[in-house]
């Protein structure tokens, strides 16, 4: 193992990990709210903000995907040493991590009809995350809201399984923003 | 080291925790189960709230607890102090000041902003359970949308009292699919469930957290000739006067007299603050 990959975790991990969820968390509510995140210095090609919510969320329960532009040592080394989460398949994984034209998503776990929340998460890298372009409705937003999205009918498709579905948090620098299976796109 | 970890819990309970709250957000009213811990209070006294609150809580929040709307009771008081202690927050007993509340059986009056986290305590998390004690049928029972023997449970209601009965734990359909128990909150706050804030609820001993991101479609369960009734006790508050809150009746002597005050002692403070005066706060003064 490198050295590179004993370094750039959390330094104060409760705190940090703390401050994180809530971005997260505030970013899963209110689909469309662009937050910011920091503490962690993933290896390349990882963001900040993928950094910190591989930090926050993953551990030995978790499976993990990782992209194949993304599966490198240096990546696969650092998230183990700092989550212990085991590198799984596509369909195994309970998050994923990589840049979306890497991510094909009629791979992943879209739950079952008695545990629609066994379902995969997707953590995907983006450049360009504002508000502006497709237009989003539903929980967690009060009348509509803007996000950059990659594609739109892609997400059109994975609501229209709900309750089923996956979940997306877009990473891009330090910022993220989430979209839940709920949020309609148009 | 003789520090707690901050908010009690080791890391890796707070990071399972925290993906359950996530599921649960993307999934409105749909029960996540988690592996919910033993927490240094008995079950019943809000374990499960303290679980979600302890995953959600940062250093720079300040927390409020209500028991039943008031910030006074043993279990308010002892959970504010937990977190106190473990997670070294600033807490409050005014709605406006706190960015986190854990609750048990009440929303605030005072309407809650969009900086805001409410944490319900839930005993019984599955709306269904006391239909069908089988958690093997009701998770069928979601999962097909088959809810109709909630509607027979409320039609039996009608047909033996002339009117739907239920006071409390009111069922409620989210976002047009999951029926969900909303925890005993008396059914003149369901209303109140689609609001600003961020709604968690968790359930320690039955090990489910459920969740209702903000301005989620929340409707409470009735018929066409039988609507939804959010109702209260027939009165003004004795002390703040307050026509617009809910109310506790109080049995106040021997011969049973009665009172009724608000149930959020923090509203009813507050508007006693401003100079307003009910029934028997005049009476007292005169």
């Amino acid at each position: 193992m490198q050295a590179a990959a004993l370094e750039g975790g959390f330094q104060d991990v409760p705190v940090e990990a703390a401050f994180a969820f809530r971005q997260i968390m505030t970013a899963m509510a209110r689909p469309g709210t662009i937050r910011a995140v920091d503490g962690a210095v993933p290896p390349a090609p990882m963001s900040v903000a993928a950094g910190a919510v591989v930090l926050t969320l993953c551990d030995p329960d978790t499976p993990l995907f990782l992209s194949p532009t993304l599966d490198t040592p240096e990546v696969r080394s650092w998230i183990t040493f700092y989550t212990g989460a085991p590198f799984a398949a596509a369909k195994d994984a309970a998050f994923a991590l990589g840049a979306w034209d890497d991510l094909s998503l009629d791979a992943f776990s879209v739950g079952t009809p008695e545990y629609p929340d066994r379902s995969t998460t997707l953590i995907v890298a983006v450049d360009h995350l504002a508000n502006e372009g497709a237009t989003l409705q539903g929980p967690g937003i009060k009348d509509s809201a803007t996000l950059s999205l990659p594609e739109v009918q892609a997400f059109q498709r994975n609501a229209a399984l709900f309750p089923l579905g996956l979940d997306f948090i877009f990473t891009c620098q330090h910022r993220l923003a989430a979209l839940p299976r709920t949020t309609r796109v148009s | 080291m003789t520090e707690y970890n901050f908010a009690y819990l080791d890391e890796q309970t707070k990071r399972m925790i925290r993906r359950a709250i996530l599921k649960g957000l993307a999934i409105p009213g749909y029960q996540v189960p988690f592996a919910s811990r033993e927490m240094p209070m008995p079950y019943g006294w809000g374990t499960g709230g303290v679980q979600v609150s302890a995953a959600v809580l940062t250093p720079d929040d300040t927390l409020k607890v209500i028991d039943q709307g008031a910030d006074d009771t043993t279990n308010a008081i002892s959970i504010r102090r937990f977190f106190e202690k473990t997670a070294g927050v600033a807490v409050t007993e005014a709605t406006s000041d706190a960015s986190v509340i854990q609750t048990r059986h009440r929303i605030p009056e005072e309407p809650l902003r969009d900086d805001q986290i409410l944490v319900y305590q839930v005993p019984i998390p599955e709306p269904l359970r006391f239909l069908e004690p089988s958690e093997v049928e009701t998770r069928k029972m979601h999962s097909l949308e088959e809810y109709g023997l909630m509607h027979v449970k409320l039609y039996e209601d009608i047909s033996q009292h002339g009117a739907i009965a239920t006071a409390y734990a009111y069922p409620v359909k989210v976002e047009g699919r999951y029926v969900m128990d909303p925890s005993p909150i008396p059914k003149f706050d369901n209303p109140k469930l689609e609001m600003a804030a961020i709604q968690l609820f968790g359930a320690g001993r039955e090990q489910r957290i459920y969740a209702i991101p903000p301005y989620t479609q929340v409707v409470s369960l009735d018929f066409d000739d039988y609507p939804f009734e959010a109702t209260k006790a027939d009165h003004a508050c004795d002390l703040c006067g307050a026509e617009d809150s809910y109310l506790d009746e109080l049995i106040v002597d021997d011969a049973g007299a009665r009172m009724f005050m608000c149930s959020d002692t923090d509203y009813c403070a507050k508007r006693r603050a401003q100079g307003h005066v009910g029934a028997q706060a005049a009476e007292d003064a005169a």
